[in-house]
Protein backbone atom coordinates (compact mmCIF):
# COMPACT_ATOMS: atom_id res chain seq x y z
CA UNK A 1 0.00 0.00 0.00
CA UNK A 2 1.42 3.55 -0.91
CA UNK A 3 1.30 6.29 1.87
CA UNK A 4 0.68 9.85 0.50
CA UNK A 5 3.54 11.67 0.73
CA UNK A 6 2.89 13.90 3.74
CA UNK A 7 4.78 14.32 7.36
CA UNK A 8 2.45 16.30 9.33
CA UNK A 9 -1.18 15.58 10.03
CA UNK A 10 -4.22 17.82 10.45
CA UNK A 11 -4.77 17.91 13.75
CA UNK A 12 -8.79 18.33 15.20
CA UNK A 13 -9.37 18.16 19.11
CA UNK A 14 -12.71 16.94 19.44
CA UNK A 15 -12.14 18.79 23.10
CA UNK A 16 -12.59 22.09 20.85
CA UNK A 17 -14.38 21.21 17.69
CA UNK A 18 -17.83 19.69 17.08
CA UNK A 19 -18.29 15.94 15.19
CA UNK A 20 -19.96 18.02 12.77
CA UNK A 21 -17.55 20.40 12.19
CA UNK A 22 -14.69 17.76 11.54
CA UNK A 23 -17.14 15.93 9.02
CA UNK A 24 -17.56 18.94 6.86
CA UNK A 25 -14.23 19.38 6.58
CA UNK A 26 -13.35 15.33 5.86
CA UNK A 27 -16.08 16.08 3.42
CA UNK A 28 -15.01 19.18 1.82
CA UNK A 29 -13.41 19.37 -1.88
CA UNK A 30 -10.05 17.95 -1.55
CA UNK A 31 -9.20 17.42 1.95
CA UNK A 32 -5.59 17.28 2.94
CA UNK A 33 -4.42 13.21 2.93
CA UNK A 34 -3.62 13.13 6.46
CA UNK A 35 -6.10 13.65 9.92
CA UNK A 36 -5.29 13.27 13.11
CA UNK A 37 -8.53 12.77 15.69
CA UNK A 38 -7.98 13.69 19.44
CA UNK A 39 -10.00 13.56 22.45
CA UNK A 40 -12.58 11.40 20.85
CA UNK A 41 -14.17 10.60 24.00
CA UNK A 42 -16.28 7.85 22.65
CA UNK A 43 -18.28 10.66 20.47
CA UNK A 44 -20.47 9.38 18.15
CA UNK A 45 -20.61 9.42 14.16
CA UNK A 46 -16.97 10.30 14.02
CA UNK A 47 -15.10 10.41 10.40
CA UNK A 48 -18.94 9.39 8.72
CA UNK A 49 -19.63 9.25 5.01
CA UNK A 50 -15.69 10.10 3.88
CA UNK A 51 -15.33 9.64 0.26
CA UNK A 52 -11.78 10.73 -0.79
CA UNK A 53 -8.31 8.73 -0.10
CA UNK A 54 -7.80 10.47 3.21
CA UNK A 55 -6.02 8.86 6.59
CA UNK A 56 -8.26 9.62 9.64
CA UNK A 57 -6.23 8.74 12.53
CA UNK A 58 -8.48 8.64 15.97
CA UNK A 59 -6.49 8.70 19.71
CA UNK A 60 -8.60 7.12 21.60
CA UNK A 61 -12.01 5.78 22.07
CA UNK A 62 -14.61 6.26 19.27
CA UNK A 63 -18.52 5.99 19.95
CA UNK A 64 -21.40 4.85 17.59
CA UNK A 65 -21.24 4.60 14.02
CA UNK A 66 -17.71 5.31 13.59
CA UNK A 67 -16.42 5.35 9.97
CA UNK A 68 -20.05 4.58 8.88
CA UNK A 69 -20.67 4.88 4.96
CA UNK A 70 -16.82 4.78 3.91
CA UNK A 71 -15.96 4.97 0.62
CA UNK A 72 -11.97 5.00 0.00
CA UNK A 73 -10.45 6.08 3.25
CA UNK A 74 -8.64 4.83 5.48
CA UNK A 75 -9.56 5.12 9.09
CA UNK A 76 -7.72 4.09 12.27
CA UNK A 77 -8.93 4.07 15.77
CA UNK A 78 -6.62 3.82 18.40
CA UNK A 79 -8.87 2.21 20.78
CA UNK A 80 -12.44 0.75 21.13
CA UNK A 81 -15.45 1.90 19.29
CA UNK A 82 -19.49 1.32 19.82
CA UNK A 83 -22.00 0.21 18.07
CA UNK A 84 -22.04 -0.11 14.24
CA UNK A 85 -18.19 0.69 13.47
CA UNK A 86 -17.67 0.91 9.61
CA UNK A 87 -21.79 0.24 8.95
CA UNK A 88 -22.69 -0.08 5.48
CA UNK A 89 -18.93 0.93 4.19
CA UNK A 90 -18.51 0.83 0.51
CA UNK A 91 -14.56 0.75 -0.10
CA UNK A 92 -11.66 1.53 1.97
CA UNK A 93 -10.02 0.71 5.36
CA UNK A 94 -11.26 0.64 8.70
CA UNK A 95 -8.95 -0.36 11.38
CA UNK A 96 -9.56 -0.62 15.00
CA UNK A 97 -7.01 -1.35 17.45
CA UNK A 98 -9.26 -2.57 20.52
CA UNK A 99 -12.73 -3.73 20.75
CA UNK A 100 -15.91 -3.09 18.81
CA UNK A 101 -19.21 -3.05 20.12
CA UNK A 102 -22.41 -4.65 18.28
CA UNK A 103 -23.14 -4.39 14.99
CA UNK A 104 -19.86 -4.13 13.27
CA UNK A 105 -19.50 -3.94 9.63
CA UNK A 106 -23.03 -3.81 9.46
CA UNK A 107 -24.65 -4.04 5.75
CA UNK A 108 -20.75 -3.37 4.42
CA UNK A 109 -20.59 -3.84 0.43
CA UNK A 110 -16.93 -3.86 0.10
CA UNK A 111 -13.68 -2.50 1.96
CA UNK A 112 -11.90 -4.20 4.86
CA UNK A 113 -12.66 -4.03 8.39
CA UNK A 114 -9.83 -4.86 11.12
CA UNK A 115 -10.68 -5.20 14.78
CA UNK A 116 -7.60 -6.31 16.31
CA UNK A 117 -9.78 -6.84 19.50
CA UNK A 118 -13.11 -8.68 20.09
CA UNK A 119 -16.13 -7.48 18.65
CA UNK A 120 -19.32 -7.88 20.07
CA UNK A 121 -22.83 -9.32 19.28
CA UNK A 122 -23.84 -9.07 15.44
CA UNK A 123 -20.62 -8.57 13.61
CA UNK A 124 -21.19 -8.69 9.88
CA UNK A 125 -24.70 -8.44 10.20
CA UNK A 126 -26.63 -8.66 6.47
CA UNK A 127 -22.65 -7.97 5.51
CA UNK A 128 -23.05 -7.54 1.52
CA UNK A 129 -19.22 -7.58 0.51
CA UNK A 130 -17.32 -5.96 2.80
CA UNK A 131 -14.31 -7.99 4.42
CA UNK A 132 -14.21 -8.52 8.27
CA UNK A 133 -11.30 -9.92 9.73
CA UNK A 134 -11.35 -9.82 13.93
CA UNK A 135 -8.27 -10.54 15.96
CA UNK A 136 -10.32 -11.67 19.10
CA UNK A 137 -13.73 -13.56 19.51
CA UNK A 138 -17.20 -12.06 18.24
CA UNK A 139 -20.56 -12.28 19.94
CA UNK A 140 -23.58 -14.01 18.64
CA UNK A 141 -25.46 -13.88 15.78
CA UNK A 142 -22.45 -12.91 13.72
CA UNK A 143 -22.33 -12.58 9.90
CA UNK A 144 -26.57 -12.97 10.73
CA UNK A 145 -28.04 -12.94 7.10
CA UNK A 146 -24.54 -12.24 4.98
CA UNK A 147 -24.96 -12.44 1.38
CA UNK A 148 -21.57 -11.63 0.10
CA UNK A 149 -17.85 -10.78 1.79
CA UNK A 150 -15.93 -13.00 4.12
CA UNK A 151 -15.49 -12.72 7.80
CA UNK A 152 -12.43 -14.42 9.56
CA UNK A 153 -12.59 -14.45 13.54
CA UNK A 154 -9.15 -15.44 15.01
CA UNK A 155 -10.79 -16.38 18.58
CA UNK A 156 -14.32 -18.28 19.40
CA UNK A 157 -18.11 -17.36 18.07
CA UNK A 158 -20.74 -16.96 19.65
CA UNK A 159 -24.56 -18.14 19.31
CA UNK A 160 -26.26 -18.64 15.92
CA UNK A 161 -23.11 -18.07 13.94
CA UNK A 162 -24.03 -16.82 10.43
CA UNK A 163 -27.80 -17.54 10.62
CA UNK A 164 -29.64 -17.73 7.64
CA UNK A 165 -26.30 -17.15 5.73
CA UNK A 166 -26.69 -16.54 2.08
CA UNK A 167 -23.01 -16.62 0.35
CA UNK A 168 -20.91 -14.46 3.14
CA UNK A 169 -17.61 -17.25 4.15
CA UNK A 170 -16.72 -17.50 7.65
CA UNK A 171 -13.59 -18.75 8.94
CA UNK A 172 -13.03 -19.19 12.39
CA UNK A 173 -10.08 -20.18 14.28
CA UNK A 174 -11.61 -20.92 17.99
CA UNK A 175 -14.70 -22.24 19.02
CA UNK A 176 -18.36 -22.15 18.39
CA UNK A 177 -20.92 -21.70 20.25
CA UNK A 178 -23.41 -22.98 17.76
CA UNK A 179 -24.39 -22.45 14.27
CA UNK A 180 -27.40 -20.41 13.08
CA UNK A 181 -30.14 -21.95 10.48
CA UNK A 182 -29.01 -22.89 6.96
CA UNK A 183 -25.14 -22.32 8.26
CA UNK A 184 -22.64 -25.79 8.17
CA UNK A 185 -19.14 -26.61 8.19
CA UNK A 186 -17.50 -26.32 4.99
CA UNK A 187 -14.34 -28.37 3.35
CA UNK A 188 -11.39 -25.77 3.52
CA UNK A 189 -9.02 -26.73 0.39
CA UNK A 190 -5.94 -24.90 -1.01
CA UNK A 191 -7.72 -21.59 -2.24
CA UNK A 192 -9.28 -21.32 0.88
CA UNK A 193 -6.17 -21.26 2.81
CA UNK A 194 -4.56 -18.55 0.23
CA UNK A 195 -7.54 -16.17 0.88
CA UNK A 196 -7.46 -16.32 4.63
CA UNK A 197 -3.29 -15.94 4.42
CA UNK A 198 -4.20 -12.86 2.48
CA UNK A 199 -6.99 -11.44 4.53
CA UNK A 200 -4.95 -12.04 7.43
CA UNK A 201 -1.99 -10.17 5.94
CA UNK A 202 -3.96 -7.53 4.59
CA UNK A 203 -5.45 -6.64 8.07
CA UNK A 204 -2.33 -7.17 10.02
CA UNK A 205 -3.36 -9.72 12.19
CA UNK A 206 -0.88 -12.42 12.83
CA UNK A 207 -2.80 -16.32 12.61
CA UNK A 208 -2.18 -19.31 11.16
CA UNK A 209 -4.70 -20.05 8.27
CA UNK A 210 -4.31 -23.94 8.77
CA UNK A 211 -5.87 -23.52 11.73
CA UNK A 212 -9.07 -22.14 10.73
CA UNK A 213 -12.15 -24.12 9.70
CA UNK A 214 -14.45 -22.37 7.18
CA UNK A 215 -18.25 -22.56 7.59
CA UNK A 216 -21.09 -21.28 4.68
CA UNK A 217 -24.40 -21.40 3.76
CA UNK A 218 -26.11 -24.80 3.51
CA UNK A 219 -28.61 -22.89 0.71
CA UNK A 220 -31.62 -24.80 1.86
CA UNK A 221 -32.97 -21.55 2.64
CA UNK A 222 -33.29 -20.12 -0.79
CA UNK A 223 -36.39 -21.92 -1.97
CA UNK A 224 -39.85 -22.50 -0.53
CA UNK A 225 -40.17 -25.82 0.40
CA UNK A 226 -44.27 -26.60 0.44
CA UNK A 227 -43.74 -29.38 3.47
CA UNK A 228 -42.74 -25.86 5.36
CA UNK A 229 -46.18 -24.20 4.56
CA UNK A 230 -48.16 -24.97 7.83
CA UNK A 231 -45.48 -22.73 9.82
CA UNK A 232 -46.68 -20.44 7.43
CA UNK B 1 -34.44 4.30 24.13
CA UNK B 2 -33.20 5.25 27.88
CA UNK B 3 -29.98 5.71 29.08
CA UNK B 4 -28.45 3.86 31.96
CA UNK B 5 -25.46 5.30 33.74
CA UNK B 6 -24.29 3.42 37.57
CA UNK B 7 -21.55 3.67 40.12
CA UNK B 8 -20.07 2.26 42.93
CA UNK B 9 -17.20 3.35 44.61
CA UNK B 10 -14.47 1.24 46.31
CA UNK B 11 -12.37 4.10 47.27
CA UNK B 12 -13.51 5.97 50.42
CA UNK B 13 -11.45 8.55 48.82
CA UNK B 14 -13.74 9.33 46.02
CA UNK B 15 -17.32 9.54 48.42
CA UNK B 16 -17.23 13.43 47.98
CA UNK B 17 -17.22 12.82 44.41
CA UNK B 18 -20.23 10.54 44.31
CA UNK B 19 -22.49 13.28 42.68
CA UNK B 20 -20.09 15.20 40.47
CA UNK B 21 -19.03 11.93 38.45
CA UNK B 22 -22.96 11.43 38.50
CA UNK B 23 -24.13 14.50 36.77
CA UNK B 24 -21.20 13.53 34.31
CA UNK B 25 -22.53 10.56 33.97
CA UNK B 26 -25.86 12.03 33.45
CA UNK B 27 -25.25 14.39 30.99
CA UNK B 28 -24.04 12.14 28.67
CA UNK B 29 -26.67 9.93 28.42
CA UNK B 30 -29.74 12.78 28.26
CA UNK B 31 -29.82 12.22 24.37
CA UNK B 32 -31.44 8.67 25.24
CA UNK B 33 -34.20 9.55 27.02
CA UNK B 34 -34.67 13.36 27.26
CA UNK B 35 -38.35 13.23 28.66
CA UNK B 36 -37.62 12.36 32.22
CA UNK B 37 -34.87 11.09 34.70
CA UNK B 38 -33.88 9.59 38.41
CA UNK B 39 -31.33 8.99 40.39
CA UNK B 40 -30.84 6.80 43.42
CA UNK B 41 -27.78 8.11 45.53
CA UNK B 42 -26.89 5.36 48.47
CA UNK B 43 -24.77 7.10 52.02
CA UNK B 44 -25.30 10.90 51.16
CA UNK B 45 -24.99 12.16 54.34
CA UNK B 46 -27.79 14.66 53.82
CA UNK B 47 -30.61 12.67 52.25
CA UNK B 48 -29.65 9.43 53.97
CA UNK B 49 -27.21 10.76 57.59
CA UNK B 50 -24.97 7.64 59.21
CA UNK B 51 -27.20 5.46 61.40
CA UNK B 52 -30.88 7.01 60.01
CA UNK B 53 -33.31 5.79 57.75
CA UNK B 54 -35.27 7.62 54.63
CA UNK B 55 -38.17 7.41 52.72
CA UNK B 56 -38.45 9.23 49.34
CA UNK B 57 -41.74 10.77 48.57
CA UNK B 58 -43.02 12.75 45.54
CA UNK B 59 -46.29 14.90 45.43
CA UNK B 60 -45.26 16.60 48.99
CA UNK B 61 -47.07 19.81 48.91
CA UNK B 62 -46.09 21.33 52.01
CA UNK B 63 -43.11 19.57 53.46
CA UNK B 64 -42.91 21.68 56.60
CA UNK B 65 -46.33 20.32 57.41
CA UNK B 66 -45.13 17.78 60.16
CA UNK B 67 -42.78 19.42 62.29
CA UNK B 68 -41.98 15.75 63.90
CA UNK B 69 -40.74 14.33 60.43
CA UNK B 70 -37.31 15.61 59.47
CA UNK B 71 -37.67 16.35 55.46
CA UNK B 72 -34.89 17.41 52.82
CA UNK B 73 -36.03 18.47 49.76
CA UNK B 74 -34.14 17.80 46.40
CA UNK B 75 -36.66 19.08 43.23
CA UNK B 76 -39.74 17.29 43.44
CA UNK B 77 -38.47 15.11 45.73
CA UNK B 78 -38.89 15.20 49.78
CA UNK B 79 -36.71 12.48 51.65
CA UNK B 80 -37.95 12.14 55.08
CA UNK B 81 -35.15 11.03 57.89
CA UNK B 82 -35.50 9.13 60.66
CA UNK B 83 -34.02 6.98 63.87
CA UNK B 84 -37.14 4.46 62.95
CA UNK B 85 -37.07 1.13 60.87
CA UNK B 86 -37.27 2.13 56.84
CA UNK B 87 -40.85 0.50 57.20
CA UNK B 88 -42.33 1.95 60.49
CA UNK B 89 -40.87 5.38 58.91
CA UNK B 90 -42.67 5.44 55.54
CA UNK B 91 -45.97 4.58 57.65
CA UNK B 92 -45.25 7.68 59.51
CA UNK B 93 -44.50 9.43 56.24
CA UNK B 94 -47.71 8.23 54.37
CA UNK B 95 -50.14 9.42 57.64
CA UNK B 96 -48.03 13.06 57.48
CA UNK B 97 -48.22 13.07 53.34
CA UNK B 98 -51.07 11.13 52.57
CA UNK B 99 -51.03 12.80 49.01
CA UNK B 100 -47.54 11.54 48.59
CA UNK B 101 -46.20 8.70 46.55
CA UNK B 102 -43.17 6.54 48.06
CA UNK B 103 -40.64 6.20 45.63
CA UNK B 104 -38.29 4.30 46.98
CA UNK B 105 -37.07 3.78 51.38
CA UNK B 106 -34.17 2.28 53.01
CA UNK B 107 -30.95 2.62 55.47
CA UNK B 108 -28.75 3.79 52.69
CA UNK B 109 -30.76 5.06 49.44
CA UNK B 110 -32.75 8.09 48.47
CA UNK B 111 -34.09 8.32 45.20
CA UNK B 112 -35.10 11.42 43.80
CA UNK B 113 -37.49 12.03 40.33
CA UNK B 114 -38.42 14.36 38.06
CA UNK B 115 -39.96 14.99 34.80
CA UNK B 116 -38.46 17.41 31.91
CA UNK B 117 -35.02 17.45 30.87
CA UNK B 118 -32.70 15.17 32.78
CA UNK B 119 -29.88 18.07 33.21
CA UNK B 120 -32.07 20.17 35.02
CA UNK B 121 -33.01 17.34 37.32
CA UNK B 122 -29.49 17.38 38.14
CA UNK B 123 -29.12 20.92 39.07
CA UNK B 124 -32.54 20.64 40.54
CA UNK B 125 -31.13 18.23 43.05
CA UNK B 126 -27.74 19.40 43.50
CA UNK B 127 -26.61 16.55 42.46
CA UNK B 128 -22.80 18.15 41.47
CA UNK B 129 -22.49 18.19 44.91
CA UNK B 130 -23.94 15.17 46.11
CA UNK B 131 -21.66 12.25 48.04
CA UNK B 132 -21.95 8.80 48.70
CA UNK B 133 -20.86 5.60 47.56
CA UNK B 134 -22.69 4.13 45.00
CA UNK B 135 -25.19 5.60 42.22
CA UNK B 136 -27.67 4.92 39.45
CA UNK B 137 -29.21 7.53 37.26
CA UNK B 138 -31.79 6.58 34.59
CA UNK B 139 -32.94 9.09 31.26
CA UNK B 140 -36.36 7.94 30.19
CA UNK B 141 -37.57 7.81 26.65
CA UNK B 142 -41.33 6.75 27.88
CA UNK B 143 -42.23 3.92 25.60
CA UNK B 144 -44.56 1.42 28.05
CA UNK B 145 -46.66 4.01 30.11
CA UNK B 146 -47.04 7.55 30.92
CA UNK B 147 -44.44 10.41 31.29
CA UNK B 148 -44.85 11.45 34.57
CA UNK B 149 -42.37 11.46 37.74
CA UNK B 150 -43.90 8.76 39.34
CA UNK B 151 -43.19 6.47 35.89
CA UNK B 152 -39.71 7.73 35.95
CA UNK B 153 -36.94 5.24 36.66
CA UNK B 154 -35.24 3.94 39.29
CA UNK B 155 -37.84 1.55 40.68
CA UNK B 156 -37.20 0.92 44.24
CA UNK B 157 -39.76 -1.14 46.10
CA UNK B 158 -37.68 -2.96 49.08
CA UNK B 159 -35.35 -1.47 51.36
CA UNK B 160 -32.18 -0.27 49.56
CA UNK B 161 -32.65 -2.31 46.57
CA UNK B 162 -32.90 -0.07 43.24
CA UNK B 163 -33.61 -0.97 39.71
CA UNK B 164 -33.36 0.92 36.14
CA UNK B 165 -34.34 -0.66 33.12
CA UNK B 166 -33.40 0.30 29.44
CA UNK B 167 -35.45 -2.09 27.11
CA UNK B 168 -39.23 -3.61 27.42
CA UNK B 169 -40.64 -7.06 29.25
CA UNK B 170 -42.87 -8.38 26.54
CA UNK B 171 -45.00 -10.34 29.28
CA UNK B 172 -44.97 -7.86 32.25
CA UNK B 173 -48.86 -8.12 32.39
CA UNK B 174 -49.08 -12.31 32.86
CA UNK B 175 -45.96 -11.59 35.60
CA UNK B 176 -48.22 -8.14 37.11
CA UNK B 177 -51.12 -10.64 37.49
CA UNK B 178 -48.62 -13.30 39.39
CA UNK B 179 -47.50 -10.93 41.53
CA UNK B 180 -50.65 -9.73 42.62
CA UNK B 181 -51.95 -12.97 43.34
CA UNK B 182 -48.71 -13.28 45.24
CA UNK B 183 -49.94 -10.02 47.27
CA UNK B 184 -47.99 -7.47 45.63
CA UNK B 185 -49.64 -3.96 45.35
CA UNK B 186 -48.30 -1.35 42.29
CA UNK B 187 -47.66 1.76 42.04
CA UNK B 188 -47.58 2.28 38.38
CA UNK B 189 -48.48 0.64 34.79
CA UNK B 190 -44.85 0.65 33.93
CA UNK B 191 -43.38 -2.43 33.02
CA UNK B 192 -39.89 -2.22 34.83
CA UNK B 193 -42.25 -1.63 37.99
CA UNK B 194 -43.13 -5.58 37.70
CA UNK B 195 -39.34 -6.47 37.43
CA UNK B 196 -38.35 -4.85 40.17
CA UNK B 197 -41.65 -6.08 42.11
CA UNK B 198 -40.42 -9.82 41.16
CA UNK B 199 -37.01 -9.09 42.51
CA UNK B 200 -38.26 -7.84 45.52
CA UNK B 201 -40.76 -11.13 45.54
CA UNK B 202 -37.96 -13.50 44.92
CA UNK B 203 -35.35 -12.10 47.53
CA UNK B 204 -38.32 -11.68 50.17
CA UNK B 205 -38.05 -15.43 50.16
CA UNK B 206 -34.13 -15.42 50.88
CA UNK B 207 -32.96 -15.50 47.36
CA UNK B 208 -29.84 -13.22 46.97
CA UNK B 209 -29.84 -10.60 44.35
CA UNK B 210 -28.04 -13.00 41.68
CA UNK B 211 -30.27 -15.78 42.09
CA UNK B 212 -33.33 -13.14 41.58
CA UNK B 213 -31.71 -11.73 38.67
CA UNK B 214 -31.41 -15.40 37.26
CA UNK B 215 -34.63 -16.26 37.95
CA UNK B 216 -35.65 -13.28 36.34
CA UNK B 217 -34.28 -13.92 32.99
CA UNK B 218 -36.12 -17.31 33.27
CA UNK B 219 -39.19 -15.30 33.70
CA UNK B 220 -38.88 -12.70 31.65
CA UNK B 221 -39.66 -11.94 28.30
CA UNK B 222 -38.60 -8.81 26.10
CA UNK B 223 -35.64 -6.87 25.95
CA UNK B 224 -33.75 -5.09 28.67
CA UNK B 225 -30.55 -4.37 30.34
CA UNK B 226 -30.99 -3.70 33.82
CA UNK B 227 -28.68 -2.17 36.68
CA UNK B 228 -29.76 -3.47 39.67
CA UNK B 229 -28.37 -2.18 42.73
CA UNK B 230 -28.78 -3.09 47.00
CA UNK B 231 -27.70 -2.29 50.30
CA UNK B 232 -23.93 -3.55 49.45
CA UNK B 233 -23.94 -4.96 45.53
CA UNK B 234 -23.87 -3.65 42.14
CA UNK B 235 -25.59 -5.91 39.69
CA UNK B 236 -26.14 -5.72 36.06
CA UNK B 237 -27.80 -8.46 33.63
CA UNK B 238 -28.95 -8.31 30.23
CA UNK B 239 -31.33 -10.50 28.00
CA UNK B 240 -30.33 -13.38 25.71
CA UNK B 241 -30.75 -10.60 22.46
CA UNK B 242 -28.74 -8.30 23.86
CA UNK B 243 -29.86 -5.45 21.69
CA UNK B 244 -29.82 -2.77 24.36
CA UNK B 245 -26.60 -1.30 24.65
CA UNK B 246 -24.32 -1.86 28.12
CA UNK B 247 -21.04 -1.38 28.79
CA UNK B 248 -19.31 -1.95 32.00
CA UNK B 249 -15.64 -0.27 33.38
CA UNK B 250 -13.94 -1.40 36.38
CA UNK B 251 -10.66 -0.13 38.13
CA UNK B 252 -9.27 -1.40 41.54
CA UNK B 253 -11.67 2.01 42.90
CA UNK B 254 -14.58 1.58 41.24
CA UNK B 255 -17.46 0.00 38.94
CA UNK B 256 -19.58 1.80 36.55
CA UNK B 257 -21.99 0.78 33.81
CA UNK B 258 -23.25 3.26 31.36
CA UNK B 259 -25.36 3.03 28.19
CA UNK B 260 -22.87 3.96 25.94
CA UNK B 261 -18.91 4.73 26.40
CA UNK B 262 -18.90 8.25 26.49
CA UNK B 263 -20.90 8.33 29.75
CA UNK B 264 -17.27 6.98 31.08
CA UNK B 265 -15.33 8.90 29.32
CA UNK B 266 -14.98 11.25 32.71
CA UNK B 267 -14.32 8.93 35.13
CA UNK B 268 -10.83 9.29 37.24
CA UNK B 269 -8.44 6.19 35.52
CA UNK B 270 -10.87 5.52 32.43
CA UNK B 271 -7.65 5.20 30.31
CA UNK B 272 -6.40 1.85 32.88
CA UNK B 273 -9.96 0.39 33.33
CA UNK B 274 -10.94 -3.02 32.12
CA UNK B 275 -13.74 -1.88 29.70
CA UNK B 276 -15.99 -4.57 28.40
CA UNK B 277 -19.68 -5.43 27.14
CA UNK B 278 -21.98 -8.21 29.54
CA UNK B 279 -22.47 -11.74 27.76
CA UNK B 280 -26.39 -11.83 27.49
CA UNK B 281 -27.96 -13.23 30.48
CA UNK B 282 -24.80 -13.21 32.37
CA UNK B 283 -25.19 -11.75 35.84
CA UNK B 284 -22.40 -9.09 37.32
CA UNK B 285 -22.41 -8.81 40.84
CA UNK B 286 -19.38 -6.33 42.54
CA UNK B 287 -19.90 -6.17 46.36
CA UNK B 288 -19.17 -3.20 48.48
Amino acid sequence: MTAPEQTTATLVDLAETSVRELNSALHAPDPAPLWRVLNPEGAHNVACGLDAPVRVEIAGHAGYYCAGMNQQAEVVVEGNVGVGVAENMMSGRVVVTGDASQSAGATAHGGLLAIHGNASARCGISMKGVDIVVGGSVGHMSAFMGQAGRLVVCGDAGDALGDSLYEARIYVAGRVRSLGADCVEKEVRAEHLAELADLLEQAGIEADPATFRRYGSARTLYNFHVENAGAY
Amino acid sequence: MCGIAGLQLFDPALHPQLGSLMAAMLHQVCERGPDSAGVALYGDPDLTPPGLSAVSLLGVDDPAADADLSTVVAGETTVVRGSREPAELELLARQAFPEATVIGRGHELAVLKGTGHPDQLAVDIALGSRQGWQGLAHTRMATESAVTSAHSHPFSVADDLCLVHNGSFANHATIRRELIAEGAVFDSDNDSEVGARFLAARMAEGNDLEKSLRLLCETFDGFYTLVVTTADTFAVVRDAIACKPAILAVTEQWVAMASEYRALAQLPGIGAARIFEPEPEEVYTWRR
